[in-house]
């Protein structure tokens, strides 16, 4: 239907995460679609409940409960279309991040080409990669078949060959796929993407069609050797992913049927958002997005239209910190630790939380546990995309973020983070941004909610943000500097609207807010000391205009990379004096 | 809001479904009444394959090679079977490297399967076979106490339950393990060292049920060959006092230990059945229930976690939780006569 048919309908949107379940209303207020309120109760994909569907209408409950409008009828049926009397909604749209990691092969013709592609796109949803084939494989074709039964995958992404390029070594490594898929029960083979050498989708049909759980043929992630195209193929691997939590999880299919189909995985919709907010606002820079969550920590950055998208299941704050030290060293964890906390308890808390997912930190010590886990799976997480950034995307030094013209975060840990400066500061911990930029948190966990609605209505997302849907929690003007701790690296002005100043001179090493309340704009001159790069350029001076936030103007000088005191108390009186600067 | 509810339950009757990692053949009748260690159910599975390429080792096409293939899908074959042969002055021909079975032949190529694997599939607890699930496994019944845990290393096995506790936060140490243990299964408290995991295998026991165990133990106890049972988590955690008051007094009596990991999706979890004679059959546990004032609930997480308490008050709402969040939380009267308020999140109703 076309959007000015349906621009006028109220929408239901409902993010299943691995933790918690969210049931959101838009609906159009004066014109525009806003944001009215959103509901949430425990996810119930795992036993004993074993149906998301039960925490569904328990968030559509709480929903109905801030909004005191009817949703749900007295036999616990979704009301739809909207009643004359108030009650109802006129669609519904979904996302889902629940479920266990999506085991996948991946398939390529060279390891450093077409593989690459196929491990990119597995990342960009909740994929654990089992086991990778590749030209320079080793092992005889049936240990490559033996390896695929023995993984057992969810899933199997094939790439390889140009378009009209090599078929004979993709067709070989096809074969095995197809006999390992033959091998396995009916009710556990695996979906199957394939994204390679067009030239062979005929074959491929022939080879995989009748063995797989379910076959796609999607546009060549390569169709040049120069050229990645992995957008066509992403799209077809997230209905595959719906498709397979369907199979997976009792509820799904009630969902794909009231959402009429619109329902994609989390990360997916996230990144969808992001691309088109890149675009939409023309960002010279770049945009991040981050999403801490139960089941991931997912990455989207959107550089001049373009997007990279990371879903990390391995760095997720669930079930998979149970796992998480294979990934990176306990002290790494620890030395974010505002407390005295031993690393033993720390370790314990990594099984423990792993045994319940959705549990909340209910202390102050396992708050402090949670930040500090929170801010390394962060760091491992934007670390790893950045690796995939565009090569166009340049860097000061290697080891530093590329310039970002926003930030917005959402995810349980940081939406409901305990202030909002404990999000700050460990969104600048863990991502560690440089330049000057706007940092908005999404405690609505509202990104992805809009990246699948605006498959509904392409309107909704540009009004709902625009609509101020986002905190805003100011402006950070991160400093990289030579410089020994103490040094002035910046001398700032902020010059409010009313001709009022307040002043900053800025010492390397720490961390000053000048005020600037959300919704007030002021100017800020920017005076870095010797070679000092503040966003301008190193050395350079200016004045730029800065909105404001919930924190204000925040000058983070602390230093890029972020380099902590190795002297745990002397760490940890610094970490509890960042954290009373954000306001505790 | 609806809470999840761990069973530790003096008396109930316990349903369970066991069955085959592969499809199989069901051994079991129906009505059979059987004991844990019964095999109920068994299969066999290749460990690996072989694929022999016909049109490439003769040089030919796949049709030409389909022609020469001397064997068909679900065939068996000894070692050095004739698989294909391509006659002429000089005869030619493929054997099978191994004795195995012909999963396809087609395509100028032959796939068996070989390396035959059996599984049995054991029945883990006493009880009536209720339900035979075809190639798959049988659904068992019994009546009995039933304590759940939250960890399991993979193994099952039954005996007889000696207690060595003789408080809920004893710690088990390898000096408390002597010969006279040997065949039982231990009701220990907290374990700190791999030295009381190995000693129990040196004796050897049937199985281990413990309060809760280091992490760091891990990689140790999954390589243990009996079974280990840790019932409120890692880290020092006290025994639950429901689970410690049921199993200390079943002290000597037979036990079922099912150490099976907690797997979030199905809902099998590691647990202690203790079969029981009854006159009329008992009630099955509910899994879940909407939280109430007046549950007796078992906290997850710290502040005290493993610890039993009682809901005094469900307030409306998020509530401000110590650590700075607000979530749906309860104020739960602790065994200790504490107050403390709880994220729902955090709670399981004992039931």
């Amino acid at each position: 239907m076309p959007t000015s048919l349906v621009q006028n309908e109220s929408i239901l949107a409902i993010e299943v995460g691995a933790a918690v379940t969210r049931a959101v209303l838009f609906d159009v207020v004066e014109g525009q679609y806003r944001f009215v309120a959103v509901g949430q109760a425990p996810t119930t994909a795992e036993a004993p409940f074993k149906d998301v569907g039960i925490g569904v209408r328990e968030a559509i409950d709480s929903l109905q409960g801030v909004t005191g409008s009817r949703l749900l009828s007295p036999d616990r049926n979704l009301i739809t279309p909207a009643q004359s009397d108030g009650s109802g909604v006129d669609a519904v749209v979904a996302t889902i991040s629940a479920g266990p990691a999506v085991k996948t092969v991946i398939v390529g013709l060279l390891s450093d080409v077409s593989l690459q592609s196929a491990r990119r796109l597995a990342e960009s949803t909740y994929s654990r990669v089992v086991d990778s084939i590749d030209i320079t494989d080793q092992r005889k074709p049936e240990q490559q078949l033996d390896g695929i039964v023995r993984s057992r995958p969810d899933m199997v992404i094939l790439t390889g060959g140009t378009d009209g390029g090599a078929s004979r070594s993709i067709l070989k490594m096809l074969e095995s796929v197809g006999l390992a898929c033959y091998l396995m029960p009916m009710e556990k083979r695996p979906m199957v993407l394939y994204a390679g050498n067009q030239k062979l989708a005929n074959d491929v049909q022939e080879l995989l069609g009748g063995h797989s759980g379910k076959l796609e043929i999607s546009y060549n992630v390569r169709p040049s050797l120069e050229t990645e195209d992995l957008g066509p193929a992403s799209r077809e691997l997230a209905g595959l992913v719906t498709k397979l939590r369907q199979r997976q999880i009792k509820g799904v299919d009630e969902l794909y049927m009231w959402t009429a189909g619109n329902i994609l995985p989390t990360a997916y919709a996230q990144g969808r958002m992001i691309r088109f907010l890149s675009r939409l606002y023309e960002s010279s820079r770049g945009l991040l997005s981050v999403n801490v969550g139960a089941s991931a920590t997912s990455v989207a950055a959107g550089f001049a239209g373009e997007l990279t998208l990371g879903t990390y299941p391995q760095f997720g704050l669930g079930e998979s910190l149970g796992g998480l030290l294979q990934y990176t060293e306990l002290e790494e964890i620890t030395r974010w630790l505002p407390l005295d906390i031993s690393p033993n308890i720390v370790r314990e808390y990594l099984s423990q939380k792993s045994l319940y997912p959705g549990a909340l930190p209910a202390t102050r010590d396992e708050q402090a546990i949670s930040q500090a886990l929170a801010r390394q799976a962060l760091y491992l997480a934007v670390r790893a995309l950045q690796k995939d950034f565009p090569a166009s995307v340049r860097s000061a030094k290697p080891d530093l973020m590329p310039p970002l013209d926003l930030i917005l975060a959402g995810g349980g840990v940081i939406s409901d983070g305990a202030s909002l400066g404990q999000s700050l500061l460990l969104l600048l911990d863990a991502i560690q941004p440089v330049g000057i930029m706007p940092i908005l948190i999404d405690q609505n966990n509202l990104l992805p909610l809009l990246g699948v609605a605006g498959e509904r209505n392409n309107y909704l997302p540009v009004q709902v943000i625009d609509s101020g849907a986002f905190i805003g929690v100011g402006t950070v003007i991160s400093i990289v500097a030579s410089a020994n701790y103490g040094d002035q690296v910046l001398r700032a002005k902020l010059v409010y609207s009313d001709g009022t100043e307040a002043r900053a001179d800025v010492k390397f090493g720490g961390l000053e807010i000048l005020p600037l309340p959300n919704g007030q704009t002021a100017r800020l001159s920017l005076q870095p000391t010797s070679r000092a790069d503040a966003g301008l350029g190193p050395g350079r001076s200016g004045t730029i205009p800065v909105t404001g936030g919930a924190l204000g103007v925040v000058i983070d000088a602390r230093g890029r990379p972020l380099s902590l005191p190795s002297d745990p108390v002397r760490r940890r009186e610094l970490l509890k004096k960042w954290y009373y600067t954000v306001g505790g | 809001m609806l809470a999840p509810v761990l069973h530790i339950l003096p008396l109930a009757t316990i349903v369970r479904e066991r069955t085959l990692p592969v499809a199989g053949k069901v051994l079991a009748r129906l009505d059979q009444r059987v004991n844990p260690t019964d095999v109920v159910a068994e299969a066999n599975y290749a460990r690996e394959h072989v694929l022999l390429d016909v049109a490439r080792t003769f040089g030919i096409s796949a049709n030409a090679a389909d022609k020469l293939i001397k064997v068909n899908e679900g065939d068996r074959l000894p070692e050095g079977g004739l698989v294909a042969e391509l006659g002429g002055m000089i005869s030619r021909s493929i054997k099978a490297p191994r004795q195995g079975r012909v999963m396809v032949a087609g395509g100028g190529q032959v796939l068996m399967e070989v390396g035959d694997a059996r599984v049995e599939l054991r029945a883990g607890m006493p009880g009536v076979v209720t339900q035979l699930l075809p190639e798959r496994g049988v659904v068992i019944r019994t009546a009995g106490s039933l304590i759940q845990g939250t960890w399991g290393n993979g193994r099952i096995d039954n005996g007889l339950m000696v207690n060595l506790l003789d408080k809920p936060d004893a710690v088990l140490s390898a000096e408390r393990l002597d010969v006279s243990l040997r065949g039982s299964v231990i009701l220990g408290g907290h374990v700190r060292d791999t030295e009381t995991l190995r000693a129990a295998a040196e004796m050897p026991v049937r199985g281990l049920i413990v309060s809760s165990m280091l992490s760091s133990l891990l990689p140790t106890a999954v390589q243990m060959r009996y079974p280990i049972l840790v019932l409120d988590g890692f880290g020092a955690i006290p025994m639950n006092t429901a689970a410690y008051t049921l199993l200390t007094s079943n002290n000597k009596r037979e036990v079922t230990v099912n150490a099976e990991p907690f797997d979030r999706y199905n809902g099998n979890r590691p647990e202690v059945i203790i079969p029981l004679p009854v006159s009329s059959e008992p009630d099955e546990p509910t899994p879940y229930i909407p939280f109430a004032v007046g549950q007796r609930v078992r906290m997850r997480r710290a502040p005290h976690p493993g610890m039993l308490g009682t809901i005094a008050n469900l307030p409306a709402g998020m509530s401000l939780l110590p650590s700075g969040l607000r979530a749906p939380a309860g104020e739960i009267k602790l065994e200790n006569d504490t107050t403390v308020l709880v994220p729902l999140v955090n709670l399981e109703v004992v039931g």
